[in-house]
């Protein structure tokens, strides 16, 4: 019960220093970095779901987030649909499709799963590239509109900020929820051993599907707010690279951690703008960042650092003591 | 109670079991013993629906449950542990207990990320029915702790209240025994019986010959993937043919 009330505190707070900090940002250029950092959050709290509380991998995460982009640009391009509505479409289309496609593949294990959802999106991405008539192919999908929702128009950084982050908290809070469950018990069961899991009674082929399902919807209601704000999409940012990087901000900020995706996400968003110089390199250094945390912190950056913040205590506490 | 029918498995080549048949009565206390490779636990995993037997028949009463799925049987009241004790390592505690109430309480992917008034209602009767059952086995101190810090032999005792969890029929032990010293053990038997008491039927599959002739109300010995005998902790220990299997013929 107090850990209970402890973690809805933590929320508030994090939620509460979200909500200010574009008041001290107004104008600035880095809003628009914490507006990519939202939806990159989203989506590391989605792969987290998956990877982190179910222990089932998946390198085609993007794809789930292409999927969710190109049908909101579609439908609101070409056809007349309300953007709101396709996001709404976008969504169920990739639940549906991971659904569908959950079955076979989540029968999978270990390297066998990663090949299969590495098949998955390296096919979802010579569909981008290749369905011209649809997607506008490789020179992408440009003319987007804008969110809106009555008089407000999601068309600045500061609106936009609070979109994307209003989604993200909310998705961020269920998921906390969800891992203090019998859901989220049942899914770190499977993780730690699927076998006694199923003993006990927990259907583990249809809840990895579920979680499956779930992942991919948030995957593409992040696809839809990133068509909508960016109001140009390319196949290219939906590629293998980036289903890479979602899953370097997953580890690097911690398995199971939805601060910890957020501070993943944080960390991969930035970087890139602080590893200019490098250029092409920038993968190398992913790389690198991936076989250090998981070979000295494997529990990630939050693990790392609550491991940091017993030592302190203990040593302020220790110190207190000497002097009394 | 439980009632195993002309069981043969096959694996490549290998002849596991051959044509095994045998039956538990009800709240009745069985031990399947025999030497190593004698196939007790590819029988355990047979009639638990980790593995599909190549021919063969398992009923619970007088329900077939051959080629049942583990999860569907947990749900009947079939469950069992694990001669590696498999916990859920990063869990603590009482969460793994938790889980033995899974097909005990109802709530979906939805209502738990929504926290629905039913989801934080079962929530609270499960905390308490997972607490209960550690006091059960004397695990209550312990709750909190992360069940990869736990000893061997109170990981043994998590096994077993994780399946009261379920609150099983019949609960199938595979060499609850192993690696516990000789005060464990006899606390294990002692907790064997409460089990019983509680109208549980018991199957062991185990070693420690002095734990299974004290439980143990009847015996089914396998040798070589074949039943070799049958009877009360009495009959097998003058059984001829069990003697000579243990210790060889001259």
């Amino acid at each position: 019960m107090i850990k209970e009330k402890r973690q809805i505190l933590i929320f508030l707070l994090f939620a509460i220093i979200i909500l200010l900090v574009p008041l001290f940002l107004k104008g600035n250029y880095f809003l628009n970095v914490l507006v990519f950092i939202g939806i990159n959050t989203l989506l590391a709290v989605a792969l987290n779901l998956l990877l982190g509380y179910a222990g089932q991998i998946s390198l085609g995460h993007a794809a789930f987030f292409g999927l969710g982009a190109y049908v909101s640009g579609i439908l609101t391009t070409r056809y007349p649909v309300d953007p709101w509505l396709a996001l709404v479409i976008a969504a169920l289309c990739a639940a549906a499709l991971a659904f569908v496609i959950g079955f076979p593949i989540l029968k999978l294990k270990g390297h066998y799963l990663a090949m299969a959802t590495l098949g998955f999106g390296i096919i979802m991405y010579i569909f981008f590239n290749e369905t011209v008539d649809w997607t506008g192919g490789p020179s992408g999908l440009s003319g987007i509109p804008n969110l809106r929702l009555g008089p407000l128009t999601f068309d600045n950084d500061q609106n936009n900020y609070y979109l994307v982050w209003m989604i993200t908290l909310g998705v961020m809070l269920l998921s906390i929820n969800l891992s203090h469950s019998r859901i989220g018990r049942a899914l770190r069961a499977i993780n730690d051993s699927e076998v006694a899991a199923r003993v006990m009674g927990v259907n583990a082929r249809m809840l990895k599907v579920q979680i499956f399902t779930v992942s991919a919807l948030i995957s593409a209601i992040a696809g839809s707010l990133y068509a909508h704000t960016m109001m140009f999409i390319s196949p290219a940012s939906f590629g293998f690279n980036f289903s890479v990087e979602l899953l370097t901000m997953v580890i690097i900020g911690g398995l199971g951690s939805i601060y910890g995706s957020f501070l993943g996400a944080a960390i991969l968003t930035m970087l890139p703008e602080f590893l200019r110089v490098f250029r092409d390199f920038d993968i190398v250094i992913y790389g690198l960042m991936l076989i250090l945390i998981t070979m000295f912190m494997p529990t990630g950056l939050i693990g790392g650092l609550e491991a940091l913040v017993k030592v302190i205590v203990s040593k302020i506490k220790g110190s207190a003591a000497k002097n009394a | 109670m439980l009632r195993v029918e002309g069981i043969t498995q096959l694996f490549g080549g290998l002849t596991a079991l051959t044509d095994v048949s045998f039956s538990v009565a009800p709240r009745s206390i069985t031990g399947i013993i025999g030497p190593n490779g004698a196939g007790k636990t590819t029988l355990f995993n047979i009639v638990t629906g980790l593995y599909t037997q190549t021919e063969g028949k398992v009923y619970l009463g007088e329900k077939n449950i051959s080629f049942f799925e583990p999860e569907v049987l947990a749900k009947l009241g079939l469950v069992r542990t694990f001669q590696n004790v498999e916990l859920f390592g990063q869990m603590s505690v009482l969460e793994n207990v938790m889980v033995g109430l899974h097909t005990k309480s109802k709530s979906g992917i939805f209502s738990c990320a929504f926290k629905l008034p039913g989801q934080i209602k079962e929530e609270k009767i499960v905390r308490e029915k997972a607490h209960k059952w550690l006091e059960f086995t004397g695990l209550e101190d312990l709750a909190d702790v992360e069940a990869c810090n736990l000893p061997f032999g109170k990981g043994r005792l998590l096994e077993i209240s994780r399946a009261m969890a379920v609150e099983p029929q019949i609960i199938l032990m595979d060499e609850p025994a192993a690696g516990l010293n000789s005060r464990e053990t006899a606390g294990l038997a002692e907790l064997i019986h409460k089990i019983q008491d509680l109208g549980i039927t018991i199957v062991l599959v185990e070693h420690d010959m002095e734990l299974v002739m004290d439980v143990c109300e009847s015996i089914v010995v396998l040798n070589l993937g074949k039943k070799l005998a049958e009877g009360t902790p009495r009959e097998i220990q003058e059984n001829k043919a069990v003697i000579a299997a243990y210790l060889g013929e001259d």
